[in-house]
């Protein structure tokens, strides 16, 4: 078993008939405690990516594995139990629940691994303390600013430690100034071991990314490393 | 896989199926007021019914079902065939028996209310011979005055039926009527016996007046009889032969309790027809919930996708999702169970009934909505399952 978490080979994922090639014979290798931006204009692919290597969707063809497991032999129940214990997701829209304070959306996380909901509450406050809102527990989503409603997301996605983390356009709704300190947030992750992907069309917060995959038309045009000038 | 398994604790599933109904909870009354309604119609009408049956069960018991009425028949000529003068002295000796009582309709004699009064104006009123143990042997109750004794029975006197009473203006004792041609003093009023409501419009006099003056010759028209609870069947049985052993089929035997209880059966018709209507009720209220719970899918396909990747399998969103439905469902049941009690209540109270809905209707009902909601359920939660869990990401 190779380091990498996340490998796909030759991966394609079409839609339709006649078929739309949303991916096209895609090849990513992602090591364990990685951070890397997925870049790339709107319909270039992203989001299927993401999906797939989020064990969401299934490639056409070509082999995807994460955490060691090939997804494509995997039934519906093995499946979930890898994103409720190995993947974290956090979205653009954060989907938070109105009406539920931060902590208690924070222990959703851990709602379908079977954790009491004692456990579940008392890591959510530790969580929501790693993303800094440790003063904002009881809080309701509308009483939250968006990048203190996306660190809530995010404490959400983490509260189970789970090895990849992936973010679909995590500053995509937030000023600069917000998305700062969500990058930061999951910078600190990274650096803590969790490998994080982040999706984002922003090519200025990809540069500052120590590695991005460049996305064109459902194909990799480009894997850079190294901070860009 | 050697990873842990993707789980969902009961306490947690419940938590998430009520979720959705608190999150909107005027949707929730709404989609349940149907399974509501239907159910609250159907424990109204069990349980006025069961209530009314309840007051004649408890009248029943209080009058008991010993009470048998012997009447001459008809012979294979058509003839009448009247009871043998000494019937009550037979009918006493079965073994069994604790009291007998007998009237004799004296069919020439009619009573007015003075002599003044034309002579066809008889007021569907008749005259009766009384027997002294008719009383205790009915089970009837003087409403005002006093019954014969060995003394006033031989002389005019008079004990009426309430509704006699009422046509003639007699309100108590002390009063005079005028009876086959003759001044007869009202000693007492009986009130409305149940189990012998025929006595209602008599004029009772003693037997040896009647013999005295009408020539009345001691043949009972109607012997009542009360026997051993135990015993009614076999007593039953042996008064034809013992009355007339040569053609025990010209003597009818009958139980007035039996005709009480029957009354009864006549409300059952009615009672399945509104639960028929109540059942209809209860179907479109489920399908009510069904609609709820397919627009609620469709509204929450990000949520769905949202606990997919959380890890929620389709097993789990299709629980939550039925889980929500029953429980919509149940609600309804259980607002509707009270709302049904409250119609019996007041239903009983206007009736001076007691209320009496069997608590096992009530567990039913509760069980029906639930197995309402888990078919109006099905389809939406099924549905919800096969949401895509990329849902979360499309925006």
């Amino acid at each position: 078993m190779s380091d990498a978490i996340v490998e796909l080979r030759g991966v394609t994922r079409s839609y339709g008939s006649p078929p739309t090639v949303a991916l096209n014979g895609v090849d990513l290798m992602v090591e364990e405690g990685e951070i890397l931006a997925i870049v790339g204009p709107s319909g270039s692919g992203k989001t299927t990516l993401l999906n797939i290597v989020g064990s969401l969707d299934q490639a056409t063809s070509g082999t995807t594995r994460i955490a060691g497991h090939d997804v494509t032999r995997m039934d519906d129940a093995d499946l979930s139990a890898l994103r409720a214990h190995t993947i974290g997701f956090v979205f653009q829209q954060f989907h938070l629940s109105d009406g539920v304070t931060a902590l208690d959306d924070v222990a959703t996380g851990l709602l379908y691994t079977g954790t009491p909901r004692r456990e579940r509450r008392r890591r959510a406050a530790s969580a929501l303390e790693r993303v800094g809102l440790g003063d904002r527990l009881h809080h309701h989503p509308h009483q939250l600013s968006g990048g203190e409603r996306q660190r809530v997301a995010i404490a959400r996605a983490v509260i189970g430690d789970p090895r990849l983390l992936l973010a679909d356009e995590p500053t995509g709704s937030l000023d600069t100034r917000s998305g700062d300190a969500v990058m930061q947030v999951l910078g600190e992750l990274a650096d803590a071991g969790t490998t994080v992907v982040v999706i984002t069309h922003d090519l200025a917060l990809a540069a500052r990314m120590p590695r991005r995959v460049r996305l064109r038309d459902g194909e990799v045009v480009a894997d850079e490393r190294g901070v860009a000038a | 896989m050697s990873a842990p398994r993707s789980r969902l604790r009961p306490r947690d599933l419940l938590a998430l199926g009520s979720h959705g109904l608190r999150a909107r909870p005027m949707r929730a009354v709404l989609s349940s007021l149907g399974i509501a309604i239907g159910i609250a119609a159907m424990i109204s009408v069990i349980g006025i019914s069961t209530s009314s049956q309840a007051l004649v069960k408890d009248k029943l018991a209080e009058l008991g079902t010993n009470l048998l009425t012997v009447q001459g028949g008809t012979d294979l000529l058509g003839q009448e065939a009247p009871l043998p003068e000494t019937s009550l002295a037979l009918i006493r000796r079965v073994p069994g028996v604790l009291h007998a009582g007998s009237t004799t309709t004296l069919d020439s004699v009619n009573v007015y209310r003075s002599e003044h009064i034309e002579r066809s104006r008889t007021g569907g009123l008749s005259v009766v011979a009384a027997d002294l143990d008719l009383l205790e042997a009915t089970g009837a109750q003087i409403l005002n005055g006093a019954w014969f004794n060995e003394a006033t029975a031989q002389f005019p006197t008079a004990v009426l039926g309430r509704t006699t009473a009422e046509r003639l203006g007699v309100q108590g004792p002390g009063q005079l009527v005028w009876l086959g041609e003759h001044r007869f003093a009202v000693v007492g009023i009986l009130d409305s016996p149940p189990l012998a409501p025929e006595l209602d419009s008599t004029a009772l006099i003693g037997e040896p007046i009647a013999r005295e003056l009408f020539g009345h010759t001691g043949q009972p028209t109607t012997v009542y009889e009360r026997s051993l609870d135990a015993s009614v069947a076999e007593v039953r049985e042996l008064l034809p032969p013992t009355l007339s052993p040569r053609s025990p089929s010209e003597v009818k035997v009958s139980r007035p309790s039996d005709a009480l209880a029957a009354k009864n059966t006549v409300d059952q018709a009615f009672t399945g027809l509104l639960i028929g209507v109540g059942s209809i009720a209860l179907v479109v209220g489920g399908i009510g919930v069904a609609n709820t719970m397919v627009i609620s899918v469709l509204e929450r396909r990000r949520e769905i996708g949202l606990r997919r990747s959380l890890g929620a399998t389709r097993r789990h969103i299709r629980l939550q999702f039925l889980l929500e439905a029953v429980l919509l469902s149940a609600y309804g049941g259980l607002a509707g169970v009270v709302l049904g009690w409250v119609v019996t209540l007041v239903a009983a109270q206007a009736n001076g009934w007691r209320v009496a809905i069997p608590p096992a209707v009530l567990v039913a009902a509760v069980a029906v909505t639930v197995a309402v909601g888990a078919i109006a359920g099905l389809l939406p939660a099924v549905r919800a399952a096969r949401t895509s869990p990329t849902a979360a990401l499309s925006a």
